[in-house]
């Protein structure tokens, strides 16, 4: 199959797994072996008594590849669920990032407003510079950082993609 | 009461035994002494020292294949663990079950570039269904117990444990078989009933309908294979196997089609091209089978049974995909399929139309010259092994298709082949293990020079443990596949595939204290293979063949399967309106 740019699609898949040495090298490594895309990549225990940890991963390829990248995840041995977030109704997603800011005068206050009107915050300062804390979804991150880039942006931390889906269903 | 507690290869041993494990497959090293020391002190379990841990892992295929049974396998850690690479690589293409057993330094000096250190489960990790590292003796037994099940659930495949020294020399508690059961792995093996009965209404209303099955049916047991016998005749459906799957029907069966893909059969293929109806019982549709997949199969509604949820719609998008065990699968669609005589005049005007692509018999050859055709060779071994319960094992080749095409398999798990990795040098390691299995069997390697050669040193290996497996070498003095690609696809631009100075085989034989037989014209071949067969012993037959002879039917890589190249010896098929190309 031929993937043109039209039936390219994004996916975010939430994958719940045994917190175990070299899980994570699996699931990279699959991606990796096959030509499989990550643009996103989150990975933290969940639930500690059951030593589980939960991998987020925002994916994109046609519906083909997208299918086979879940049947793939869920044939590892330590894979107990794969939720293709996306398909299965309404979610949330969030991102975090860390976004430093030199300057002074008046960029310096622009970059302030700016913060404001995504409410970021400012977690640490100095006569010339901020980092700015700020969470929301890709695209406002995205914007964000753009808009601070000719105001003096140095640096950007980012976490990466956590999400969960709308409602009382759990994974 | 505390249970008592056992040294880490105590608790190897214990487990193996557990898991019914009757030989393994191995080579010893600085990291595995205690529990080779282990083996040695309780002198139950069979040691098979290869010459070679690919050679090991090998071996251990085919014992696995032959049997139904896991292959084990036990090496050192280093260059113990790296040379077994490609046998698992193997393993995980065929799906065969494997459990290697690595050695490993000992925890404390992981990670620091030690003697003999490599990062097994890093480097085996794309080559394994799944590994594992043992860092605590009391995980040990359940460990051992995981990979047991892992290699032989689901679709099997090679699992690797790696063992570090410490752990082995350790003390521990031993949990048995019973108490392991593992949360995130439960494969399906049962079809949803809802789906087969809409797979076999749509059969039930084919008018072209073919079946095409694989390793997956040879792999879900010998019982899958009679369910897939049954099911042909009930449907009265022809059938085509893939080199995986040959022996999963019968070959003298009069539904078998031949072995259809790159160099299936001319029947095969055409009815592949113009089924209405295609029923894939655990087979991959692999690009060596399908061809172009623009062009596969196109007027067909296609059914896929797999037990691996990955392999549906991964190369062919399919209308109803039943995950499950094959065997279990095919039960349940005898017992939802009904005659229906209606249909019975549309299937005569398609088995018409096979039996005409039929009578073009593909599989012809001329059969003059000096030199003996590999082909006849084989017609000739067919007709002396065709009332015996013979394993065969292939290196990988022209000889591999020409045993596919011309050797007849009756029963499941009698061919022993690398189809997915296609391993030269996989041939000769495992028929040891086939024989190591079935002590009583005749088993044949037909091979060639250069798959021979890439793991000759297992001729040790049948010297030491006396294993009478006779050794077919069609000799070409080439690597006659990349010749005959290079033949028709790379203006006869013959690169670096011609053997020279290759060994006298005859006495090469006899240094390992085998019996040489040496062939030299095409009038000897019936008496030579006569020869072979009646020795008792270890036999390398070398039958120079001519070089020049290439494999038919051929669909060359990328093109569709109408798109058949015959062999220059076949009747013209100009009025057959198939787009046939003449060599
Ligand atoms: C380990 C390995 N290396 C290279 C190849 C590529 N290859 C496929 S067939 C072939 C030639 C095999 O020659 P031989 O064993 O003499 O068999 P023949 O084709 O002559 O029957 C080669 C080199 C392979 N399949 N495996
Ligand atoms: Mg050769």
């Amino acid at each position: 199959m031929t993937a043109t740019d039209e039936n390219i699609q994004f996916h975010t898949i939430a994958i719940l797994v045994n917190n175990e040495p070299g899980v994570l090298a699996r699931v990279i490594g699959l991606f990796s072996g096959r030509g499989y895309n990550i643009e996103s990549l989150t990975v933290a225990e969940v639930k500690h008594s059951e030593s589980l940890s939960r991998i987020t991963i925002v994916t994109s390829g046609t519906p083909m590849i997208i299918e086979q990248i879940k049947a793939q995840l869920e044939r590892l041995i330590p894979v107990h669920r794969v939720s293709d977030l996306t398909v299965e109704g309404p979610f949330v997603k969030r991102e975090l990032a860390l976004v430093k800011v030199q300057g002074s005068g008046e960029n310096r206050v622009e970059s302030l407003r700016i913060a404001d009107i995504f409410r970021a915050r400012v977690v640490d300062s100095t006569n010339s510079s901020f980092v700015f804390e700020i969470v929301g979804d890709t695209g406002k991150l995205d914007a964000f950082v753009d808009l601070m880039a000719p105001l003096g942006l140095v640096d950007v931390a980012r976490t990466g993609v956590a999400a969960i889906a709308r409602g009382a269903a759990a994974l | 009461m505390a249970k008592k507690k056992l040294t880490g290869a105590e608790i190897f041993l214990r487990a193996l035994k557990d898991q019914g494990v009757e030989v393994v497959f191995g080579y010893p090293g600085g990291v595995t002494l205690s529990l080779y020391d282990e083996i040695y002190k309780q002198n139950r379990l069979r040691h098979v020292l290869t010459r070679h841990e690919q050679a090991a892992v090998h071996a251990a295929e085919g014992y696995a294949r032959s049997t139904g049974k896991p292959g084990v396998v036990l090496v050192t850690s280093g260059p113990g663990a790296t040379n077994t690479v490609t046998g698992l690589t193997d393993a995980l293409m065929d799906s065969i079950p494997v459990v290697c057993i690595t050695g490993q330094v000992p925890t404390a000096l992981i990670g620091n570039d030690a003697f003999q250190e490599a990062d097994t489960t890093g480097i085996t990790r794309s080559c394994t269904k799944h590994n594992n590292l043992v860092k605590d003796v009391d995980d040990l037994a359940r460990v051992l117990h995981e990979a047991f099940y892992i290699a032989t659930h689901g679709r099997p495949g090679p699992v690797v444990v790696d063992l570090p020294k410490d752990v082995v020399n350790a003390r521990g508690v031993y949990v048995g078989p019973d108490k392991v059961r593992i949360k995130s792995y439960q494969p399906r093996v049962k079809g949803d009933i809802g789906l087969i009965d809409r797979a076999v209404k749509l059969m039930a209303g084919a008018k072209r309908p073919i079946i095409y099955a694989g390793g997956g049916v040879i792999n879900a047991g010998p019982a899958a294979s009679a369910r897939l016998e049954r099911l042909v005749h009930a449907t009265g459906f022809p059938c085509t196997l893939t080199l995986m799957g040959l022996g999963a029907l019968p070959a003298s069966d009069k539904h078998f089609l031949g072995m259809l893909g790159m160099h299936g059969t001319y029947e095969a293929n055409l009815a592949m091209h113009h089924c209405d109806v295609m029923l894939n019982v655990g087979a991959r549709f692999d690009d060596r089978v399908t061809g172009k997949l623009d062009g596969f199969a196109p007027e067909a509604k296609k059914i896929h049974v797999d037990i691996d949820p990955s392999s549906i719609n991964k190369n062919v998008l399919v209308d109803i995909a039943i995950v499950g065990d094959a065997g279990l699968v095919l039960e349940d669609m005898i017992k939802a399929w009904k005659p229906t005589p209606a249909k019975d005049t549309a299937l005569k005007s398609w088995w018409k139309k096979i039996d005409g692509w039929r009578a073009r018999k593909c599989l012809s050859y001329g059969n003059n010259g000096k030199l003996a055709k590999p082909q006849y060779i084989l017609q000739r071994l067919q007709a002396e092994i065709k009332d015996r319960d013979v394993y065969v094992t292939t290196d990988v080749g022209q000889h591999q298709m020409w045993t596919a095409q011309y050797i007849h398999f009756e029963k499941p798990n009698r061919l022993m082949t690398s189809g997915g990795l296609g391993t030269m040098g996989y041939g000769l390691p495992a028929a040891v293990g086939v024989q190591i299995a079935h002590p009583e069997a005749l088993v044949i390697v037909v091979t060639s020079e250069g798959s021979l050669q890439m793991n000759l040193q297992e001729l040790a290996t049948i010297s030491q443990y006396r294993l009478p497996i006779k050794i077919l070498l069609l000799n070409n003095g080439y690597m006659g596949m990349v010749r005959q690609w290079q033949e028709l696809f790379y203006g006869k631009r013959y690169s670096e595939s011609r053997y020279q100075g290759d060994p006298d085989f005859v006495k090469l034989a006899e240094a390992y204290g085998a019996m040489g037989l040496q062939a030299e014209r095409p009038d000897e071949v019936d008496g030579l293979i006569k020869k072979m067969l009646a020795h008792d012993g270890a036999v390398l037959a070398n039958l120079p063949i001519d070089p020049t002879e290439n494999v038919f039917p051929m669909i060359a890589a990328g093109a569709c399967h109408h798109e058949m190249i015959l062999g220059p010896k076949e009747p013209d098929l100009a009025e057959t309106g198939e787009d046939v190309v003449l060599a």
